[in-house]
């Protein structure tokens, strides 16, 4: 559980589990094995399709929540079922605690519930004399340890076979093997105990069936058959977001819920339970049922037009399993109760923003968890978006407020810029391109050193336009340039390599809209959503989208944000909207624009027979389903060499890598080491914030594998 | 034969990828000679799959020490024609059948036998209409739990069954239970141990039954 109240402590404690070799190790090899076992899982299914329809289900359970609740209680009560609906977590933990006390219960069994960890039941019962002993194996380790889950559906992966043999010995007062076989079977035997003995059997639900008044509990280990089955009474907890219409809506959802959590086509048990069941432990052979619904915000929550979409979560745990940024803290500093990308965002929402502050800040943007999510959350953007929340509540930290003004003002922001090219002078290197020692006003110098940073270029792109662009007398396609800043002031040689190659064809008309602005993505990741309203807006105008048959970017990050985030961003703007729909509509990338609209033949390029490797960024990848098109354009002039993980992210995200030093740094060298295992000259990627990055890791560490945007490694090799 | 035989083929595919076993048969007679022999081929409940070796705490080892030194098989819900039979061939055995009061072995049985009402080919599983306690706990406290999957009621999807499941739901109180392969966990450093609480090994005998 992440307790950091200041942002130092929190950035210690991160550290700390950077620190922390098994845990790292442990969910590395998940990380890669859960890859392959999920992709294995959903062979020949329509997997989108399915996301899809999950989504949609559950928008409109949710809109309907209220009306599904009071359907279900009438369904339920009419079998003889108790049905509570208890507004917050702390009534929830009441309402349950008197049924121990009403039906005379001094023992519990549970099985696993998340919905239990978020009102923090246990303490409760404990607090009210009642004995609770968790029956899922991970929830009884971690409860013996005192510690919350890890990862919702894995709640014990932090710990090793060490540890738990440790505990056990602890418990059975006998020493123990650290075989897993053999702890795993006395965990059954002293289990077993403990059913025999409860009272009282608590259990989360997955789905809270209305047409029916059915519980459905999805587990692997049976644990929930046995704590419904034993004690005499049966306490369900559920959230109000699990109620389903139909038994068709239950099946759906199942059909993605264990396949996206760890790639099983479907849990060892799966149980349906209709109303008090026989009970040979009850005095009147009757099982006593009650099912306790939650709000504790949900309701409010189901009418926020944008946040509703979290109550679609189906708890796979997905998000956590792809997040890089997971993969290296774990999910106790990467969650409070709720862990991974839409733990970031609950935790908001059911334990407050104290909880959640440093929290959403430690998100690099990557968009992993939102390709993998079984119910088609954005939940990168809802993390961006509570950021801005919570800075908007608690006041503007001065660097991103100061980041946020500038921004907006573009010409004080590129003098600003170009005045950086003078002031950084004393600090760049003689030989290279490299800034030698930060000016400290800008970061913290040692946190810094693991890549070396580029100077400011001594002409920008906008001001070499005039003298580059190419004559093109009957042009076919007319595009607009979007350079973004890095590419502008920093790297203005990529740009010009895309020049190169486009002017070759003879048929586009290419454009520098000299209004153009820094596309915004820094300040939005700042939580500085206004200053992205208006840069937005700035870009929106300075591009006019019914001109061009394109805008094109080599920035993965700008494209993304351009395409994505603009009309999001500017969907109050009603003058704007039509054009910003049409703007969106015509960004495209380099790799393919030249790939699959321009069509550039191989013939244009002399192999080099070099083999070069890529590194596909998070934005382009994912953010643009982009994929095929940049291997293939490298293809032309080299040999592309696969290497591992070449999705994964490089720890960049703009400034995320400022805050965030040591995730930054364990991100780009796990990439380095994937990249040089390639046994590659250079790495090609299409972006020039992973550019900055890799290269300067490659720098910082003498590497002698080159860095290049995929548009430089083809212009040196045009015939 | 209705029943496709690729049907069958994917049924028993997705079961065995979970490590049930999975064996055809002809007659029902087939399975109660099936189980009891599975019954005579394994330890009696003092059973070292179960862990009986390993070092547990006084308290939990007192629940075993009340077990008797018999091998129990239980077949709640058992048609009487059927637990006649089944009953004749485990006497034959010397291996005790019970059809019910399976609360007094929260110990552990050795075989849970039972009839599915359906299957589902897509995912290896079995469907069990357990509103029975005796039939609940029975697939959960044996050790070995054998289950005959009539081939009449061997589904290919879950969504193919929906018109099946939701009667048996729609008549309360009802417990139905989806079982695929055996209990297991990966709770520890994620590899696989099977037997966390539940049976340590899915017998499923696919019955030829028309
Ligand atoms: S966007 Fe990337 S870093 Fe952020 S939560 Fe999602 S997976 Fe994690
Ligand atoms: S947010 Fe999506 S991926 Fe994450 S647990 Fe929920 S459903 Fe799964």
């Amino acid at each position: 559980m992440q307790t950091a109240v200041k942002i130092e402590e929190y950035l210690q404690e991160v550290e700390e589990s950077l620190g922390n070799e098994f845990q790292r190790k442990a969910l590395d090899t998940f990380a890669v094995a859960y890859r392959t076992g999920r992709a294995n899982a959903f062979t020949g299914m329509d997997v989108k399709g399915l996301i899809e329809e999950i989504a949609q289900a559950k928008d409109d359970g949710i809109r309907r929540m209220d009306e599904l609740y009071q359907q279900f209680k009438q369904k339920a009560e009419s079998m003889g079922v108790h049905v509570h609906l208890a507004t917050t977590a702390e009534e929830a933990n009441r309402i349950i605690a008197r049924i121990a006390k009403d039906n005379d219960c001094k023992k519990v069994i549970k099985a696993k519930s998340m919905t239990a960890e978020e009102t923090h039941l246990n303490n409760h019962l404990e607090a009210e004399g009642l004995k609770v002993v968790e029956s899922d194996l991970g929830e009884w380790i971690i409860q013996m340890r005192g510690e919350g889950p890890s990862h919702m559906v894995m709640p014990a992966i932090h710990l090793s076979r060490y540890q738990v043999a440790d505990l056990f010995a602890g418990v059975t007062k006998k020493e123990q093997n650290p075989d897993i076989q053999k702890l795993v079977k006395v965990a059954r035997r002293e289990l077993r105990k403990e059913y025999v003995e409860a009272d009282m059997g608590i259990s989360g639900s997955n789905f809270a069936v209305v047409e029916t008044g059915t519980i459905g509990l999805v587990t692997n280990e049976g644990n929930a058959r046995l704590a419904t089955t034993l004690p005499r009474v049966h306490v369900a907890l559920v959230g109000l977001e699990k109620l389903t219409p139909t038994l068709h809506d239950a099946l759906r959802i199942l059909r993605a819920l264990p396949r996206n959590a760890t790639g099983q086509q479907i849990t060892s048990y799966v149980t349906w339970i209709t109303g008090p069941n026989e009970c040979k432990g009850a005095p009147d052979d009757k099982k006593v049922m009650h099912v306790v619904f939650l709000d504790n915000g949900r309701k409010k929550l189901a009418k926020d037009k944008d946040f509703a979409q979290i109550l679609r979560c189906i708890r796979c745990g997905a998000c956590a399993n792809v997040c890089p940024v997971y993969r290296l803290v774990g999910g106790h500093k990467y969650g409070h109760v709720y862990i991974g990308a839409i733990g970031l965002i609950m935790t908001y929402f059911f334990h407050g923003k104290d909880k959640a502050k440093f929290l959403v800040q430690n998100c690099v943007n990557c968009g992993a968890c939102k390709e993998v999510c079984a119910a088609g959350i954005d939940l990168p953007r809802l993390i961006k978006e509570i950021h801005a929340m919570i800075q908007d509540e608690d006041g503007h930290p001065a660097q991103s407020k100061l980041m946020g003004m500038v921004l907006k003002n573009r010409t004080l922001f590129h003098t600003l810029l170009k005045n950086m090219r003078w002031a950084q002078k004393p600090f760049a290197e003689r030989e290279g391109q490299y800034i030698r020692h930060l000016p400290t006003v800008f970061m913290k110098e040692k946190d810094q050193d693991f890549r070396k940073l580029p100077t400011i270029a001594d002409k920008a792109f906008r001001d070499e336009w005039k003298s580059i662009k190419p004559e093109v007398r009957n042009p076919t396609l007319r595009v607009a340039l979007f350079s973004g800043c890095v590419q502008d002031f920093v790297y203005p040689e990529q740009m010009k390599a895309a020049v190169k190659i486009i002017a070759s064809t003879g048929t586009v008309e290419l454009d520098y809209p000299m209004k153009q602005s820094c596309c915004g993505l820094p300040v939005n990741m700042m939580g500085e959503k206004q200053a992205a309203v208006e840069v937005a807006r700035q870009n929106v105008q300075a591009i006019d989208p019914s001109k061009f048959d394109y805008i094109m970017t080599m920035c993965a990050s700008c494209a993304s944000h351009l395409k994505h985030s603009y009309p999001k961003l500017l969907e109050n703007d009603a003058d704007l909207a039509p054009k910003v729909a049409q703007f969106a509509d015509k960004v495209i990338d380099f790799s393919s624009f030249i790939h699959d609209v321009l069509q550039i033949s191989s013939m244009k390029f002399n192999r080099s027979g070099k083999r070069i490797g890529y590194h596909a960024p998070c934005h382009l990848c994912r953010g643009l389903e982009v994929r095929e098109a940049p291997r293939e354009a490298i293809n032309m002039a080299h040999d592309y060499v696969p290497t591992s993980e070449e999705e994964v992210c490089c720890g960049f995200g703009g400034s995320y890598s400022m805050k965030f030093p040591a995730i930054s740094k364990t991100l780009l060298a796990k990439k380095m080491a994937n990249l040089e295992a390639g046994d590659i000259a250079a790495v090609a990627t299409d972006c020039p914030g992973c550019v900055m990055q890799i290269r300067g890791g490659m720098k910082a560490a003498g590497k002698d594998i080159e860095v290049k945007h995929v548009a430089e490694l083809l212009a040196e090799r045009l015939r | 034969m209705s029943v496709s035989q690729e049907k069958i083929e994917l049924f028993t595919k997705k079961a065995e990828a979970v490590s049930a076993v999975v064996k055809r048969i002809g007659k029902l007679d087939e399975a109660y000679a099936y189980a009891v022999d599975v019954c005579l081929n394994k330890d009696a409940c003092q059973l070292l799959l179960s862990g009986c070796e390993n070092a547990i705490s006084d308290e939990a080892s007192d629940l075993c020490v009340a077990k008797a030194a018999d091998k129990v098989m239980a077949a709640p819900k058992l048609a009487d024609e059927q637990y006649a039979k089944l009953a004749k061939a485990a006497e034959k055995a010397g291996v005790k059948l019970i059809a019910d009061g399976l609360r007094g072995h929260l110990a552990g049985i050795d075989i849970g036998f039972a009839v599915a009402d359906l299957g589902l080919a897509e995912t290896g599983s079995l469907v069990l209409d357990s509103s029975s306690e005796d039939l609940r706990l029975s697939t959960m406290i044996s050790e070995i739990n054998v289950v005959v999957l009539p081939l009449s009621k061997l589904r290919a999807t879950s969504y193919e069954a929906e018109a099946e499941l939701l009667p048996m739901m729609q008549k309360a109180p009802n417990y139905l239970a989806f079982i695929t392969g055996a209990s297991r966990t990966a709770d520890i450093e994620r590899v696989l141990a099977i037997g966390v609480h539940g049976p340590l090994e899915l017998h499923i005998l696919l019955w030829e039954d028309e």
